[in-house]
């Protein structure tokens, strides 16, 4: 660890970073158990906000290229947050945009169903917990006595590391398991890496790890997890439960359908996949058992209420569409030509 | 009249066996219909991934038509009940989104249906030209001021952290 003193000349240099994110990532990271400690001999760790003390400044002063290896977790969503997935992409010899926020939005880029305006109306005026009579928002710069402060402007929409700054590897998972977190940094430092700008990672689906039994898929209608039990060897699919496997990356181990819970496709998109939610609207609409467009329409309209959450809970960001369209774009706009 | 300023871009994904030929019997019958849809021939109105409309889209195109056989007329006997069941999936998906009813399309045409076909397009480009342009990509351009919010942090940095000599 850097603690002030001379860092070993043969040890490279680590950071670790979380933009919008959980934290999961972070607690993922030391899930790697004891083996934590041969990353600890590998590397010093110049930056780490959640577990040790380290200032950007230093950061700032350091010639470029001179980090080795930088694990960002967490989606960009505020001026901030930017700011320093280009710092560190040009203090770091390889970014790995680690999990699933960093990879394609998660969980935060959910937000771009809704507008800056309507979040901040929620967070500080509707809910019922806020109490702000004077109607105080965030401003990006307030004048005090003392002088100016100044606060990250939040963007409108939330958008990947990989739309942001170019990152050299992409670790998927919502947070990445351990073993493949270890399996990663084996890789890096052994130097046997895929080609820049892939993933570390599997190349099937959780389908293929998946130890329920397949036959064909025929449904007449979808069902909410709490609707049904489910058959404990039955694909959850054959049962009308959406179940993201077939679009998702493997890597977790099948761990939520082996125990009874449909995939939600925190691994990302497969290797191939454009788009998540288009493989999964493909997908599903092969399975419904119905030539009859209203009763289709029925099904769909029933079984998945919530087609966004459903489809991009994880990839909202990274998909082709990105976010829910702004009320005023397009007004006498054209795209050019591309 | 600014709105005639505006000509939309619509693609069109006409199957091979029927909506394409409809196309073509519009063309040999020199029926007119609005220059705006740039036709892409599949096999099937089947083939057409929704991967193919949400990428026409945010590559900037303002509607997405589908056209193919009737149903119970496919060539591939049952490939365009699929279309109905992913196409219908798909609107689901963008209604959520907050695109328009008539920018995305489906439309049965057989191959004798050059008429019907040439006046399908004709109505919808006249819908669209009616909402406007979608810019789709001009959604995500728009996290206004934030090079000038970036460029501002290590200065604020520098003030913040720095111990006066």
């Amino acid at each position: 660890m850097s603690d002030g003193g001379a860092p070993t000349p043969e040890k490279g240099k680590l950071a670790l970073y979380w933009a919008a994110s959980c934290g999961g990532c972070e607690i993922a990271v030391l899930g790697i158990d004891d083996k934590v400690l041969k990353v600890a001999e590998a590397f010093d760790i110049v930056l780490w906000p959640c577990v040790m003390d380290g200032k950007v400044r230093d950061i700032e002063k350091m010639p470029d290229k001179s980090i080795d290896l930088c694990l960002f977790n967490g989606a960009i969503r505020t001026s901030e947050q930017e700011y320093m997935a280009q710092l560190l992409r040009r203090k770091s010899k390889v970014l790995v945009a680690f999990g699933s926020c960093a990879a394609e939005g998660c969980i935060p880029a959910l937000a771009n169903m809704n507008t800056r305006e309507e979040i901040f109306q929620t967070a500080y005026h509707d809910t019922p917990s806020t109490d702000n009579p004077d109607g105080v928002r965030p401003q990006i710069e307030t004048e005090v006595p003392e002088g100016t402060l100044h606060l990250p402007l939040f963007y409108d929409t939330v958008k990947t590391l990989g739309q942001s700054v170019e990152v050299d590897y992409y670790l998927p998972g919502c947070p990445p398991e351990p073993d493949r977190i270890w399996d990663a940094l084996v890789a890096i430092l052994t130097g046997q890496l895929p080609a820049p700008g892939s993933v570390i990672g599997a190349t099937t689906t959780v389908c293929d790890t998946c130890p329920r039994t397949r036959n064909e898929k025929k449904i007449k209608e979808f069902k909410r997890t709490w609707e049904i039990i489910p058959d404990p060897d039955t694909c959850l699919l054959e049962q009308g439960v959406v179940c993201c496997g077939i679009a998702t990356r493997a890597g977790c181990g099948a761990l939520c359908p082996t125990v009874g819970s449909p995939c939600i496709g925190c691994y990302g998109p497969n290797e191939g996949v454009v788009d998540f939610g288009a493989r999964m609207m493909t997908a599903l609409a092969s399975v419904i058992d119905s030539q009859d467009p209203d009763e289709i329409d029925r099904i769909i309209q029933e079984g998945i209420p919530d087609p966004i959450g459903s489809f991009y809970r994880f990839g909202l960001a990274n998909s082709l569409l990105r976010r829910k369209a702004l009320a005023h774009n397009g007004d006498g706009r054209v795209a050019e030509p591309a | 009249m600014s709105e005639s300023a505006f000509e939309p871009k619509i693609v069109g994904f006409l199957c091979n066996w029927c909506s394409y030929r409809a196309a073509d019997l519009a063309g040999t019958a020199r029926m007119k219909y609005e220059p705006n849809i740039r036709i892409i021939r599949v096999m099937c109105s089947g083939r057409v991934d929704p991967t193919f409309v949400l990428k026409a889209l945010s590559l900037g195109a303002d509607g997405v038509m589908l056209a193919g056989c009737h149903p119970g007329e496919c060539h591939y006997i049952e490939q365009n009940y699929k279309t109905i069941r992913r196409f219908k999936m798909l609107k689901h998906t963008l209604r959520a989104l907050g695109i328009e009813e008539e920018r995305v399309r489906l439309q049965w045409a057989s191959a004798g249906e050059g008429a019907l076909l040439a006046s399908a397009i004709n109505e919808m480009v006249d819908q669209v030209r009616e909402l406007g342009p979608l810019y789709w990509p001009g959604n995500w351009a728009d996290n206004e001021g934030s090079q000038d919010a970036i460029q501002a942090l290590p200065r604020e940095h520098a003030e913040a952290m720095e111990v006066p000599a």
